[in-house]
């Protein structure tokens, strides 16, 4: 999987969670959660729908590191490999 | 035996829509099952029935507004016939079901109510072939807007219908409802606050360690340890649990605490996460996740809209830090929670920097003082001292 | 190029250049030449072409019409006058079972490039046998193209498309339009056979018609401005064809239609609109079509019974109230 395709599916994935965003762009380099009112319970959410999908598990001491989409790409990158 | 009416979900619900029907006549039905599904401003509910019985007569159609307190279906208890409700019914709607409904015996006979609503309902409703088309192509629903539109739809009518449509959502019921309870709050409720800082890292630390023995389905939410830590401590304090009603405190057993979820199109709801006082920590985080994801698809429970014995408000995701909350009667306090922030911490005689939370209580004065108040803020603090004791 | 003239020069000025341009072209009718015709189109025209382009006739339909079809078989380009649609019906066997025939039952062979005029229409208190509006029975005939000029210009041009046209052509005017005033621009390349022209431009509702009810539909329209009702009223021009592209590019606009028609409602060509419509643009329509015909008697001698009996701006302004309200 590239790191497109796993942007795309992190993008994929923050629609199913918030789906009033539909039609909105994600931008790539905000912070998920400021940027696109995404609470703690769906950041959860998200980080448990994208361990189904890419078989990467988030120890909440990476959450740092997974705090915007290209970021998220590349620590999921890194760690499926 | 009973009539089934239309609940209020909510101190200032007028009426709200009969979506479906999840029971048909003559099924039995349990006490709090789910029998039907209401449209109402803060979404759809489900609502319970509140005794064991069979459903004797169902009264209103799916796609029926119907205002607070009108019948909607007759319940009985199995050895009932249905001659006594029918009588009741009478006395609700009036004198003009006597004359359509001779007395009789038999549950056959007596379906007058029935088939008038069937006759109203089927009507059909008058629609332009234009009007018909629009409706189509700008997704209007025709049988909605005839519930407003009496006379024949026109194009007129379809268009203005889905331009008001077209209109960034306002949940206008919702926030007049809102707008009623919180003036009749303020003016009403003489509130009390109480503010204190807690140190939250023991808690969050031990909440870490515990999360990374754990997969991430079963990870517990910080939100959840503090609801867990809230509960723990009004089982210490139970006069912050309860009702003012009639010029007295009414202490509440149970505690469902109700928890403010922002909706994602504006709005917020304060469904209670029923009977807290049973639940441990992985049951609490369980039943929060279910709760906001079912508030945020509109598939609430009526008794999730009524039972709330207290609010617990969390604004700490928006970065605020501290949070004066308004009680909403007839409750007797809310709990407000801040963002846990990086803040310089005494310990000992050393300075240190900690995770700390301002956690705030809004009480009503008439029912308790603020002695009560501080008791229960400081048990709080001490219970998230002792996060592993939340278990 | 244009000038001020009346419906009857317009059409006389149509039909001295037609004859000047091409020799086939002759007219004959009954008091067509030394009379100047009954509502004087041929005036001057006999001291001009003579007798024999210029050619009174017996009294008899059946016998002239039947004369110029042969004629037309045989490479003429006659215009026949009718002096009223009511009379027409004595030559109707001819119109209808050879004019509008021929070509069919020979394969092609023989065309049949005939121009018939009539007067059609009511208002001058001629009774019943001189009064009526057949123009629609013609309409609904195979064969035959039925026009219905309303305005000065196509008063004039409508002669020059009827002649160059192959198969049988019947011009209905409307015998109040002859004194009507008009602009004619003989400049104008003619809109041809089988369109209708929209005369005024609006958006709320559709009024269709054609012949003298054109004036008054846009008289009506004048009213229903007044009152914010904004009124697209459009000419049909010709009945048969009828210009259904026209037609249901209004409805698409307006939503609501209406049609004035001095016919008889019965079996009308506003009936017929009124069928195509819901054939073709049902979907469009936000409230029941509605129609102003003559009613259904004989046209009545009296004038104040003959007013009643036809539509009038007043009948149009209240039928297009009803069909904006009925919403």
């Amino acid at each position: 999987m590239t790191k497109e395709e796993i942007k795309t599916t992190i993008k994929e994935t923050i629609y199913e969670i918030a789906p009033e965003l539909e039609g909105e762009e994600i931008p790539e380099d905000d912070n998920i959660q400021r940027s696109l009112e995404i609470d703690s319970y769906d950041f959860l959410n998200l980080l448990t729908e994208l361990n189904d999908k890419l078989g990467v598990e988030v120890p909440e001491s990476d959450y740092a590191k997974v705090d915007t989409v290209a970021n998220m790409a590349d620590y999921f990158a890194e760690h499926m490999q | 035996m009973s009539i089934f009416k239309m609940p209020s979900l909510g101190a200032d619900m007028e009426s709200g829509r009969l979506m479906e029907w999840k029971v048909k006549e003559g099924d039995r039905v349990k006490k709090d099952q789910v029998i039907a599904e209401v449209e109402t401003s803060k979404g759809v509910i489900e609502i319970e029935v509140f005794e064991d019985g069979v459903v004797d007569k169902i009264l209103v159609k799916p796609g029926t507004e119907t205002p607070v307190g009108a019948p909607l279906a007759l319940i009985r208890t199995e050895k009932e016939n249905s001659e006594d409700l029918l009588k009741e019914l009478e006395a609700l709607q009036g004198t003009a079901l006597k004359e359509e409904t001779p007395a009789s015996e038999t549950p056959e006979e007596a379906s007058a109510p029935e088939e008038k609503m069937e006759e109203e309902a089927e009507r059909r409703i008058r629609v332009t072939p234009v009007a018909r088309k629009r409706a189509r192509e700008l997704g209007v629903d025709l049988e909605k807007l005839a519930s407003t539109i009496k006379r024949k739809i026109g194009l007129r009518d379809v268009e203005a219908a889905a331009a008001k449509a077209a209109q960034p959502a306002k949940p206008d019921g919702m926030r007049q409802a809102i707008a009623k309870a919180m003036s009749r709050s303020n003016a009403e409720i003489p509130h009390y606050y109480l503010s204190t800082s807690i140190n939250m890292t023991p808690a969050l630390s031990w909440l870490e360690a515990e999360n990374s023995k754990r997969s991430i389905k079963e990870r517990i939410l910080p939100a959840a340890l503090v609801i867990r830590a809230v509960v723990k401590a009004l089982q210490a304090v139970p006069e912050l649990n309860g009702f003012w009603k009639d010029d007295a405190l009414q202490v509440s057993d149970a505690i469902h605490p109700g928890i403010a979820i922002a909706l994602r199109k504006g709005g917020l709801i304060t469904p209670a996460l029923i009977d807290a006082q049973e639940k441990n920590l992985d049951e609490t985080m369980a039943a929060f996740r279910d709760l906001i994801t079912r508030t945020r698809s509109g598939k609430l429970r009526g008794s999730e809209m009524t039972k709330q014995t207290i609010v617990i408000t969390n604004l700490g995701d928006l970065g605020v830090e501290r949070v004066y909350g308004v009680i909403y009667p007839p409750q007797v306090a809310l709990v407000g929670l801040g963002r846990i922030v990086d803040a310089p911490w005494v310990e000992g005689d050393a300075l240190a920097i900690r995770k700390v939370m301002q956690a705030t209580l809004a009480g009503d004065h008439r029912a308790t003082d603020g002695r009560t108040g501080a008791l229960f803020l400081d048990k709080l603090n001490q219970l998230l001292q002792k996060p592993e004791e939340l278990l | 190029m244009s000038s001020e003239t009346t419906y009857r020069e317009a059409m006389r000025e149509a039909i001295r250049t037609a004859m000047q341009e091409d020799e086939r072209v002759f007219l004959a009718g009954e008091d067509v030449g030394r009379y100047g015709g009954s509502y004087a189109v041929s005036m001057g025209l006999l001291e001009e072409f003579g007798p024999e382009r210029i050619v009174d006739t017996p009294l008899c339909e059946s016998g002239f019409t039947g004369a110029g079809i042969g004629a037309a078989m045989n490479g003429m380009r006659p215009i026949i006058e009718i002096m009223t649609v009511n009379f027409s019906l004595l030559a109707l066997d001819q119109i209808m079972n050879n004019a509008a025939t021929l070509q069919h039952m020979s394969a092609g062979q023989i065309n049949v490039p005939i121009v018939i005029r009539m007067a059609t229409g009511a208002g001058k208190q001629l009774a019943a046998q001189h009064s009526h509006s057949l123009e629609g029975w013609y309409a609904h005939i195979p064969g035959l193209k039925v026009l219905t000029p309303a305005t000065v210009q196509d008063a004039h041009d409508m002669i020059g498309l009827a002649l160059a046209d192959p198969d049988p052509v019947l011009i209905f005017e409307n015998a109040l339009l002859y004194n009507a005033k008009g602009t004619l621009d003989i400049t104008l390349k003619p809109l041809p056979i089988g369109k209708a022209k929209v005369e005024k431009e609006g958006k709320d509702i559709t009024i269709l018609a054609y012949g003298i009810n054109l004036f008054k539909a846009l008289e009506a329209a004048e009213t229903l401005e007044k009152e914010g009702i904004d009124a697209e009223v459009i000419d049909l021009r010709s009945l048969r064809p009828l210009d259904d592209e026209t037609i249901m590019a209004s409805v698409k606009k307006t939503h609501r239609v209406m049609i004035v028609d001095e016919g008889w409602k019965s079996g009308s060509i506003s009936a017929e609109i009124m069928a195509r419509i819901n054939e073709q643009a049902f979907y469009e329509l936000d409230a029941p079509m509605g129609r102003v015909c003559t009613m259904e008697v004989p046209i009545p001698y009296a004038r104040h019974l003959e007013e009643a009996a036809l539509p009038n701006p007043a009948k149009i302004v209240a039928m297009a109230h009803k069909v904006m309200e009925d919403a």
